[in-house]
């Protein structure tokens, strides 16, 4: 075992996290601003793919279909706030919940019938085939292309939090509602923009790992339990929770891959297990956020 | 007339908490709503504000209904509110809750010129704009509430104890404030348990309890009468 072989793997971890990171930012806002936990958002990851797919036989071209993707799937997560998520709100958690949860299903056996249960070609654009030498060794470029485009989100989404008015009303809101509507602020708009956000980004985690994994229609049903590890252990409702865990769980599923294979589908849960002992509200989460 | 509120009723759930308030406030006054703790204080501003669930009656604001209206379109109308226990929002800084203020305002008030300005009114808030606001004391806190409720110069502006728990000097300097804002031309309801100081400074008064006004006069004559202060005020 050699050093860069470690540091390989650590790079594929982390290509494997921003995924994560991607699937856990949308959950946390979702359930940060709406207190709703959605079960639907690894079917919205699968239908990002096969929206991908859509738009990628369409046009011929991937960048079109991977700038598409989000609005499309945000546009369907508009859909589903407004119809089916807002009629729940003030009846408990677990009306969103198990809402979402039959949603999911629904939407994964719809793809199913339209597509089919085999898998989906999707090839990696032209442009980012190939590897490249990173300095500690050979690394495929679509990763690389992977992390950078996460961190773009990543970033752009922080700016856009922490810079705008819509991102100050996004913060404070997730903090008090009440008072954004005493401040003249129609609070539903809010949460309704915020699900398609949330949506949109799990259809551009979807469309990203579409070159990476097979696109069948259950893609999302696994993505979905990790990125629900991700924020659990982050901290529901915490952005740089989300980064951090998401970052964390891909980085230990892919060296306990390595170095102990017998693990490797355990570790996220033992990681979880230990944070939630030492802190229940998660690393980056605030207590009482559940109260 | 600025508010005018008749026969207005609210649940909560199944208990009837408001049982046919009316009251009113003639622009540019100062009204205060007095009673004992539990007597629906808090709920008539909250009713008036759009924050109960159920009501039935009649509130105008500025000659329209709005008592079907959701709250944040009471906000555009003009109507502020200082909930009794601040809701600074935690997290953000002074100047972040200050900015709230201003996102729902239609008045187009330019953010930068409300917040110096702000900053002149609240000198204690001047020196703090980028602190954490929740750090700041209770007094603070509450001058930051009522600065959030004003930058963007609603005409009216209702406020739900903003004494309570807070330094002499400070609601001194509130009171004045209070004052200054009456001179300038806003109208304000006034809610306390602090009877003396509102009443000092309240054209009219009401007295809540059980969920309907059981007096309505001017402060003056209130100020003076001990025996009803007596009766409906005593914690
Ligand atoms: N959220 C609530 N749910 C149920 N009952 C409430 C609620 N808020 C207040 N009440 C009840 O309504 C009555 C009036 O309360 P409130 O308006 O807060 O009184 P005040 O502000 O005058 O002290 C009290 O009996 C109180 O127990
Ligand atoms: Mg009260």
């Amino acid at each position: 075992m050699t050093l860069n072989l470690f540091l390989l793997q650590l790079f594929t971890g982390v290509a494997l996290g921003s995924v994560f990171v991607l699937l856990a930012i949308g959950l946390s806002l979702i359930f940060g601003l709406l207190t709703v936990v959605n079960f639907a958002h690894g079917a919205f990851y699968m239908v990002g793919a096969y929206v991908g797919v859509f738009l990628l036989g369409l046009t011929g071209n991937f960048w079109v279909a991977l700038i598409l993707v989000p609005f499309v799937v945000g546009a369907m997560g508009l859909v589903v706030e407004r119809f089916l998520v807002r009629p729940l709100y003030g009846r408990g958690i677990d009306y969103p919940l198990l809402l979402t949860f039959g949603l999911g299903l629904v939407l994964v056996e719809l793809v199913r019938i339209v597509f089919g249960l085999e898998g989906v070609p999707f090839d990696v654009p032209d442009a980012l085939q190939g590897a490249v030498n990173i300095g500690i060794g050979w690394f495929p470029l679509y990763r690389l292309f992977l992390i950078a485009v996460t961190i773009a989100l990543v970033v752009g989404l922080w700016l856009f939090l922490e810079k705008t008015s819509f991102g100050l009303i996004i913060r404070a809101g997730a903090r008090d509602p009440e008072i954004m509507r005493v401040l003249g602020v129609d609070i539903s708009r809010v949460w309704l923009m915020v699900f398609g956000i949330g949506t949109g980004l799990a259809g551009v985690a979807g469309v990203l790992s579409a070159p990476m994994t097979s696109v069948i229609p259950d893609m999302g049903t696994s993505v979905l339990v990790e990125a629900f590890v991700v924020t659990v252990v982050g901290g529901m409702g915490s952005l740089l929770g989300a980064v951090v865990a998401g970052l964390m769980v891909g980085i230990i599923i892919s060296m306990t891959a390595l170095f102990y294979p017998e693990l490797a589908d355990l570790a996220m849960f033992i990681l979880m297990a230990a944070v939630l002992l030492v802190r229940p509200q998660g690393l980056f989460g605030r207590k009482g956020l559940m109260g | 007339m600025m508010l005018d509120v008749r026969d207005l009723n609210a649940w909560y759930g199944r208990s009837h908490i408001l049982q046919g308030i009316s009251l009113n406030v003639e622009r540019g006054e100062i009204v205060c709503i007095i009673g004992r703790n539990g007597a629906g204080k808090t709920t008539t501003l909250r009713s008036i504000m759009g924050l109960v669930k159920k009501t039935q009656g009649m509130v105008r604001f500025s000659g329209d209904e709005i008592l079907s209206e959701p709250a944040h379109t009471r906000f555009a109308r003009g109507l502020g509110y200082v909930p009794e226990d601040r809701r600074i929002v935690p997290g953000l800084t002074v100047r972040e809750n200050l900015r709230l203020g201003l996102l729902g305002q239609q008045n187009g008030i330019d953010e930068a010129a409300a917040i110096e300005r702000i900053a002149e009114t609240f000198p204690r808030l001047k020196e703090r704009l980028d602190q954490i606001a929740e750090t700041m004391s209770g007094g603070e806190q509450q001058m930051l509430a009522i600065a959030r409720a004003s930058v963007s110069e609603p005409k009216m502006i209702m406020l739900d104890e903003p004494s309570e728990g807070i330094m002499p000097v400070l609601v001194d300097e509130m009171y004045d404030l209070f004052e200054r804002m009456k001179a300038e031309g806003t109208t304000i309801l006034l809610v306390e348990q602090n009877v003396e100081i509102a009443l000092s400074i309240a054209d009219r008064a009401y007295i809540i309890d059980q969920g309907r006004i059981v007096h309505a006069s001017d402060a003056a004559t209130l100020l003076a009468d001990e025996g009803i202060k007596e009766r409906y005020c005593s914690v």
